[in-house]
């Protein structure tokens, strides 16, 4: 049996859906992008102004639509990322405008450099299965800075990228990446390599530059997770029913978006509420409600059928402390019970705001925990059991019984160093260290052992000469150093 | 050598069968008793310590490994009886008068055994007098004293004294394991070394015998 959570009743699921469908119809979606709104009245929306009336219909042919799974393949091909059901995956928080500096413990913006450690260690990140650009480096033009990062990110570690652009013009060149690696238009609709985040702002409205995103993706089958984000009790009411009501009304508009450019193409039900904290005028992505939200809505995804995506398992800390452990685990724990599909948290602090390797390489063990979690406990060669007792009476220990050895490894998950499990005289003897300095020397270790990319040199040097020929056009001469 | 790599790399494996064929094989060949347990058998268990304290193996493969370095190990027994080659090393171990928990000790003993020492157990309850007489008998290199419960632990001093008493103290050392100790308390005591667990006491041993 895998262990669940779920917090919404069939009742209160179909009255949340009801409601999101009047919102949309009744009140409508303001979308600030001409040619989507020419597409949704192609299709029998009302439109006044900027304001598009959805009809039933629309809503309808959208999910009828839309695929139930997708899979990520990394770079080289290979099969990465399961949307399906109730599997779950991590990626990295993303976007992060600062760095939790290693060596100062101080938060400073992000340069190329350090973009270039944060991907080559998640090629050992085990229990996280794809990356995100995770940070915004600030030593290239900041009209490159969305493709920088997603070209940085291709060169240096195979793992599929959950990315987005900060313009519209930028999916152009972050769609030539990606052809690049696969060859082709078809072979990168066949095997995607990237997910995109688009965000309506709340409430009930899409920009241009983001709707416009979430047509260009479908238009090359590129995996859309829309990302609403009612702010509880500020731009969406104050009660966790009503804020899925709003985030629920938000994606389902996305939705339609995206299939009726392309009907099929891959999306999933993402997105980054979190509840408003009246005090100190924030939006904590630790705050239990913003979790429960998550949960929530990703129940009405899976009501729908569609794959999910939400941003939990990250923390308001502002450091590696015991804040930063106990909110990201608890997220982590909850999504992964709630079979979130694709978990967006790891490495992340500061609501959403600044990226620390050192809190990626701990997140990596809380993942492998829930991911050992939601396994469940199921009989392995248990029964009968009397034989597996006389052999413990006879032998006077299982440390070598053939079923220790059978079921040990996937039985009993084992952390790596980073998690203190040694006896206090062996810590004491290993140098008493902290959580973070021993995330510290992971780092370290991990980055040592970095192998280059098995892209061919054609494929990476056609997309050094993609990325160049964007930064030769802003004036810049060339490309930061990495190291 | 490729016929002694070949025994190390069969032991880390733990395949009792193939170390005793290829120890088989060596002896036929007439290769030099010491060299085979030093370079085939000893250097692979070296090995699987070294992947065991990384973290790369856990202590089941220790412990195959270990069955497979005792079926090399019987094979060249009697030529070592016979050529006078002593074991690497004889420990006495027991957890301490007054205290039942065994657990921790035999962790020990199997690691020890497993490092091709020659372990005696004298298992639980055990007396100072037990402990010392029994090293003087076996001509033991190390006493391991045992104990979970802080009631136990002046038992141990008294293994000491005693030691003392009958002149073997420096000559045969002791090492203590337990929750409650520490390097503090052996010292206190008078104890060799405190080994906070079973590799620890391993090379603990290996370093009073003379082995890297």
């Amino acid at each position: 049996m895998r262990p669940k959570v779920e917090f919404l009743t069939p009742e209160l699921k179909q009255r949340i859906i009801s409601e999101a469908r009047e919102l949309i119809c009744k009140l409508g979606i303001e979308i600030h992008n001409d040619s989507v709104i020419s597409l949704l009245s192609d299709h029998g929306a009302k439109v006044e102004g900027q304001r598009v009336y959805y009809t039933d219909d629309i809503i309808d042919k959208s999910l009828e639509s839309t695929p139930d799974s997708f899979k990520l393949y990394d770079s080289m091909g290979k099969e990465a990322v399961d949307l399906s059901g109730y599997k779950v995956n991590y990626t990295p928080g993303s976007a992060a405008i600062n760095i939790l500096d290693s060596n100062t413990g101080k938060s400073r913006k992000p340069t190329s450099a350090d973009y270039v450690r944060y991907t080559q260690l998640m090629t050992g990140m085990r229990h996280v299965a794809s990356q995100s650009t995770a940070m915004v480096p600030v030593d290239v033009h900041e009209r490159i800075s969305d493709s920088y990062r997603l070209y940085l990110s291709l060169m240096f570690c195979e793992k599929p990228v959950v990315t987005g652009t900060f313009t519209i013009e930028a999916f152009e060149i972050m769609k030539d990446l990606q052809l690049a690696v696969r060859g082709s238009k078809e072979a990168l609709a066949a095997k995607p390599l990237t997910v995109f985040s688009c965000c309506p702002t709340s409430p009930l409205k899409w920009s241009d530059v983001t709707s416009q995103n979430v047509v260009d993706c479908a238009r090359y089958s590129i995996p859309v997770e829309y990302i609403s984000m009612p702010l509880s009790g500020f731009m969406a009411p104050v009660t966790l029913v009503g804020s899925i009501v709003q985030h629920t009304a938000e994606t389902l508009s996305g939705l339609a978006i995206t299939q009726l450019t392309n009907p099929g193409a891959p999306v999933l039900w993402g997105g980054s509420p979190a509840i408003f904290d009246l005090r100190y005028e924030t939006t904590p992505m630790g705050a239990i409600g913003t979790m429960m939200i998550d949960c929530a809505y990703n129940e009405i995804g899976k009501h729908f059928g569609i794959p999910t995506q939400a941003y939990i398992g990250l923390s308001d800390a502002k450091m590696l402390d015991a804040q930063a452990g106990l909110e990201t685990s608890m997220g982590a724990t909850l999504a992964a019970l709630a079979g979130i599909n694709n978990i967006s948290g790891p490495g992340m602090l500061d609501f959403e705001s600044c990226f620390s390797l050192e809190k990626l390489v701990v997140d990596n063990e809380i993942c492998g925990m829930t991911h050992r979690l939601v396994r469940g406990i199921e009989p392995k060669n248990d029964f009968p059991s009397l034989p597996h007792f006389e052999e413990l009476l006879r032998e006077g220990h299982l440390l070598i019984s053939d079923h220790t050895r059978k079921h040990v490894r996937d039985e009993i998950y084992f952390p790596g160093p980073t998690i203190d499990r040694a006896n206090r005289s062996r810590w004491e003897e290993e140098g008493s260290l902290t959580i973070g300095e021993r995330a510290r020397s992971e780092v370290t270790r991990l980055l040592t052992e970095a192998e280059p990319v098995r892209l061919s040199n054609d494929v990476k040097n056609e997309m050094t000469r993609l990325i160049t020929t964007e930064a030769n056009k802003l004036g810049m001469d060339k490309l930061p150093a990495l190291e | 050598m490729e016929l002694l790599q070949q025994i190390s790399d069969q032991l880390e494996k733990g395949d009792t069968v193939k170390v005793a064929e290829l120890t088989s094989q060596a002896i036929e060949q007439k290769l030099d008793t010491r060299i085979i347990l030093d370079n085939g058998l000893i250097a692979g268990m070296a090995v699987v310590g070294k992947k065991f304290k990384a973290h790369d193996i856990f202590l089941p493969d220790v412990l195959l490994a270990a069955r497979a370095m005792y079926a090399g190990l019987d094979l060249l027994k009697p030529l070592m009886i016979e050529e006078g080659i002593p074991t690497i090393g004889k420990v006495v171990i027991g957890t301490v008068q007054g205290d039942l928990h065994d657990i921790g000790k035999n962790l020990v003993g199997i690691m020890l055994k497993g490092a091709g020492f020659e372990v005696i157990d004298l298992g639980n309850d055990v007396t100072p007098e037990k402990f010392i007489d029994t090293a003087i008998t076996e001509q033991a290199d190390v006493i391991g004293l045992s104990a979970l419960l802080t009631t136990t632990m002046p038992t141990m001093k008294k293994v000491v004294e005693l030691a003392k008493e009958r002149g073997i103290h420096g000559k045969t050392r002791i090492i203590i394991g337990g929750a409650p100790l520490s390097s503090e308390y052996a010292g206190d005591i008078g104890a060799d070394a405190y080994c906070f667990d079973g590799i620890k006491a391993v090379e603990c041993v290996k370093g009073f015998v003379g082995i890297n």
